[in-house]
C-alpha cells in the first residue's frame, strides 16, 4: 500500500511540475497569450460590430403597375416614414435584381396588378417585399418596418370602410434565404479557435521540445513518454475551457446571444469537441519534427478545412455533395451542427447525441492511434 | 568493476556508417573520455548508451542493464547531458533545477551537497532565465540538472565545445570533485588537449575506435620520433617539407610543425628544429594516417 501511495504521489507532483512549467511557457511569451486571448476576443468584437440593427433612409425601389390610389397611399406612407426613402418607380420586374446588385436599395416592393381594384372589390390584395438580406439583421428589420407600414394602412382602411379588406405581404429575404445571423458565427467561431488552441498550438508546444532538445533529456528520464506528452496537453485544456467560457460570456454581453441550452451539456459537448482537438495537436505532434512542419500540418491539415468545411463561412447544404461528405470527416463541422442547436436553438441535450457520438468516436480514434504513436526514444 | 560495456556496437543512419563495431569497457569511477572529431559518432554511441535510440547490432550495458531491454531502471540510474544546451531558456536557474529534480523524483535539497560547488557559482543569478546566461554559466546549470539525481554514471555529450577556456578548465575540475563522489563519468570532446585529463581515453573516427588506453599509455607508445619546428612562414616551410622526400609525415600543431622523417632520421635543413614528446593529437593524427594508407583496425591496445 504505501509504497504503491509514494508512487502516485511523486507521479502528482510530477504532473503538477510539468503542468506549471508548461504554463510558464505559455504566459512567458507574449505572442502565445496574444494568439489564444486575442484571437476570440478581437473575433467577437469584430461580428459585435458588423451587426448593425439602425434601420433608417433605407433607398426602396417600387414595381407598380397598378398605379391607383391604394398604391400610392401605401407608397406614399412609406415615403413618409423616416425609415425608407422611396427613390425609384421600376419599368419591369426584370429591373429589380439589377437594382439590388447596385447594392444601393435595400427594399422593393412590388405590387400586384388592379392591386386597388382587387382590395376594394375582393377584399384581398397582394404585395410583395423583396429584402436585402446580406446583413440578416438589417433585413429583417426593414422587413417588419415594411410590413408594419402596410398593415397600418390596411388597419386604416379597415376603419374608413366596413368591408374587410385583407392585403398580403409576402416577404422574400434576397441572398442569405436561411437569415444566417451574426450570431450563428459565434459556434462557428469557437470550432476555430479551439482546433487553433488545442490542435495547433498543443503541436508546436510538443514538437518544440523535440526541436530544442529538452525532450532528449525528458525521455532519458524515469518520465513515462505518455506522462510527458499527457501532461503537456493539460494546461492547453484548461486554457481552452477558460476560453469556452470566456467567448459565451462575451456572445451573451457583446452579442447579446440568447444562450437558453443547458450549460451542462454546453460545456460536456464543448469540452469532448476539445478533447478532439487535443488529440490531434498529439498526433501532428509525433509525426512531425518541427515546429515549422506542426504548424503547417495543423494550420492546411486542420484550420483551413474548419473555415471551409465546418460550416462557419459556407453553409454544408450549398456545397456540392462530394464536399459535404468530405465536410463529414471534419470535426469541428459536427460541433458546430451541435453547438448551434445547444446555443442558439436551445434543443435539449438528445437531439445532439448524433453529433456526440461522432465526436467521441474521433476522439477515441485519434487518441487511441496518437498514444500507440508515442515512442520510448528519439526515433 | 566494468560499469559499461559495449560490444561490437554498430549504427547506420541510411547509408551513412555512424558506429561500425565498438567495443569498449569503462571502469567504475573513472573519467572516460571519447575523442574524436565532429561527425565521428561520438553523439549516436552516447544516445545508444542512454537508451535514447537502438543499435543495429551489438549490445551494451550501463551499470549492469541491458540498455535496451531494461531501459526503464536505466534511465533512473543514469544522468545525461546532451551536446546542445537543452534546458528551458524561458525558466529561471531555479525553475529549470527544481524541475528537473521532481522529473527524477527527488527534491534540490535532498542532492544539494552534490551539486553544490558548482551550483553556487550560478545561485546569485538564480532568478534569470536560463537563456540569458553566459555560456559557461549555462554548462554549469545544465550538468547541476544532470546530476541532481545522483546518477551512477554520469553522460556528458561535448560539455564545453563553445565554452570559453577559463570556463572549460573549471568545468574539469568540477568533474573531478565528482569522480572523488564515485560516480563514474563519460565524456566526449573534440578538443585533444582535455584528453590528457581522462583516465582512460578512445580515440574515434568515422564511428570506429582507433585506440582506447589512458592517454600517457597512448602517447608512450607512438612508435617514431617526433619533431617540431617553426619559421617566420610556417604555411611555405610546410609545403617545403611535404615535397621532402625524407618526410613521411607533417602538419600544423598550434604556432609549430610537428615532423615525422622516414626511417627516423633528420633530412634536410630545417629551422629551429628539436625533438619533442607526442601530444594526444599527434597520436590520433599518427593513427588516421596509417588507417587512410589502409592498417587495420584492431581497437584494444594503444597501437598494434
Amino acid at each position: 500500500m504505501i509504497p504503491h501511495a509514494k508512487m502516485l504521489n511523486s507521479q502528482c507532483s510530477i504532473l503538477t511540475a510539468f503542468v506549471q512549467k508548461e504554463f510558464y511557457h505559455i504566459f512567458r511569451d507574449i505572442r502565445t497569450v496574444l494568439v489564444i486571448i486575442g484571437i476570440p476576443v478581437f473575433q467577437i468584437l469584430i461580428i459585435g460590430f458588423a451587426i448593425s440593427t439602425n434601420v433608417k433612409d433605407v433607398k426602396v425601389a417600387v414595381f407598380d403597375p397598378s398605379n391607383d390610389e391604394a398604391t400610392n397611399r401605401i407608397i406614399n406612407r412609406l415615403n413618409a416614414s423616416e425609415y425608407f426613402n422611396v427613390a425609384l418607380r421600376l419599368n419591369t420586374i426584370s429591373d429589380a435584381e439589377r437594382e439590388f446588385k447596385k447594392g444601393k436599395t435595400g427594399l422593393i416592393v412590388i405590387f400586384g396588378e388592379n392591386f386597388g381594384e382587387n382590395l376594394y372589390h375582393t377584399g384581398d390584395a397582394a404585395v410583395q417585399l423583396l429584402v436585402d438580406a446580406s446583413d440578416p439583421n438589417h433585413g429583417q428589420t426593414v422587413a417588419s418596418y415594411a410590413t408594419g407600414v402596410i398593415s397600418d394602412y390596411q388597419r386604416e382602411l379597415l376603419r374608413e370602410t366596413d368591408i374587410p379588406v385583407r392585403i398580403n405581404s409576402e416577404v422574400r429575404m434576397l441572398y442569405n434565404p436561411e437569415m444566417r445571423s451574426a450570431y450563428n458565427f459565434v459556434p462557428g467561431l469557437m470550432g476555430l479557435v479551439f482546433m487553433l488552441i488545442c490542435a495547433m498550438m498543443t503541436s508546436v508546444a510538443i514538437v518544440r521540445e523535440k526541436e530544442t532538445g529538452t525532450m532528449e533529456v525528458l525521455l532519458a528520464s524515469p518520465v513515462k513518454p505518455v506522462y510527458i506528452v499527457i501532461s503537456k496537453l493539460v494546461p492547453y485544456f484548461i486554457i481552452s475551457w477558460f476560453i469556452f467560457i470566456l467567448i459565451l460570456l462575451l456572445s451573451v454581453f457583446v452579442l447579446d446571444v440568447p444562450v437558453t441550452g443547458s450549460l451542462l451539456w454546453l460545456n460536456v459537448f464543448t469540452l469532448l469537441f476539445i478533447v478532439v482537438g487535443l488529440s490531434l495537436g498529439l498526433l501532428i505532434s509525433t509525426i512531425v519534427k518541427t515546429q515549422v512542419a506542426a504548424i503547417l500540418a495543423s494550420g492546411m491539415g486542420l484550420i483551413m478545412p474548419v473555415m471551409i468545411l465546418s460550416g462557419y463561412v459556407f453553409p454544408i447544404e450549398s456545397m456540392p455533395p462530394v464536399l459535404q461528405w468530405i465536410s463529414g470527416l471534419v470535426p469541428a463541422r459536427w460541433f458546430n451542427e451541435g453547438a448551434k442547436k445547444l446555443i442558439i436553438e436551445g434543443a435539449p441535450v438528445r437531439s445532439v447525441l448524433k453529433e456526440m457520438s461522432i465526436l467521441l468516436g474521433m476522439a477515441v480514434l485519434i487518441l487511441t492511434v496518437s498514444l500507440r504513436n508515442i515512442k520510448a526514444r528519439l526515433e | 568493476m566494468i560499469i559499461v560495456n559495449c560490444q561490437l556496437i554498430s549504427k547506420n543512419f541510411g547509408r551513412v556508417v555512424a558506429l561500425k563495431n565498438i567495443s569498449l569497457d569503462i571502469e567504475k569511477g573513472e573519467i572516460f573520455g571519447l575523442i574524436g572529431p565532429d561527425g565521428a559518432g561520438k553523439t549516436t554511441l552516447f544516445r545508444i548508451l542512454t537508451s535514447l535510440i537502438l543499435a543495429d547490432s551489438g549490445h551494451a550495458t550501463v551499470d549492469g542493464l541491458d540498455v535496451v531491454k531494461d531501459f526503464r531502471e536505466l534511465r533512473k540510474r543514469i544522468g545525461y547531458m546532451p551536446g546542445r544546451f537543452s534546458l528551458y531558456q524561458d525558466l529561471s536557474v531555479e525553475e529549470n533545477l527544481n524541475f528537473y529534480a521532481t522529473v527524477f523524483n527527488t527534491t534540490v535539497e535532498e542532492n544539494y551537497h552534490l551539486i553544490s560547488d558548482i551550483y553556487r557559482q550560478i545561485e546569485p543569478f538564480k532568478q534569470r532565465r536560463a537563456g540569458k546566461l553566459s555560456g559557461g554559466m549555462k554548462q554549469k546549470l545544465a550538468l547541476s540538472c544532470a546530476l541532481i539525481h545522483k546518477p551512477t554514471v554520469l553522460f556528458l555529450d561535448e560539455p564545453t565545445t563553445g565554452v570559453d577556456p577559463v570556463s572549460r578548465k573549471e568545468f574539469w575540475e568540477m568533474l573531478k570533485k565528482l569522480k572523488k563522489e564515485g560516480i563514474t563519468i563519460v565524456v566526449s570532446t573534440p578538443y585533444m588537449d582535455e584528453a590528457r585529463l581522462c583516465d582512460h581515453i578512445a580515440l574515434i573516427q568515422h564511428g570506429q575506435i582507433l585506440s582506447i588506453a589512458s592517454p600517457e599509455k597512448i602517447t608512450a607508445s607512438f612508435p617514431e620520433k617526433l619533431y617540431q619546428a617553426y619559421s617566420e612562414n610556417n604555411y611555405l616551410l610546410l609545403l617545403e617539407l611535404r615535397k621532402n622526400p625524407g618526410v613521411k609525415s607533417a602538419f600544423m600543431s598550434g604556432e609549430f610543425l610537428h615532423i615525422v622523417f622516414k626511417d627516423g632520421n633528420v633530412d634536410g635543413n630545417i629551422p629551429n628544429l628539436t625533438e619533442i614528446e607526442p601530444t594526444i593529437e599527434d597520436c590520433f593524427i599518427y593513427l588516421m594516417n596509417r588507417i587512410a594508407d589502409g592498417a587495420e583496425i584492431l581497437p584494444g591496445s594503444a597501437y598494434n
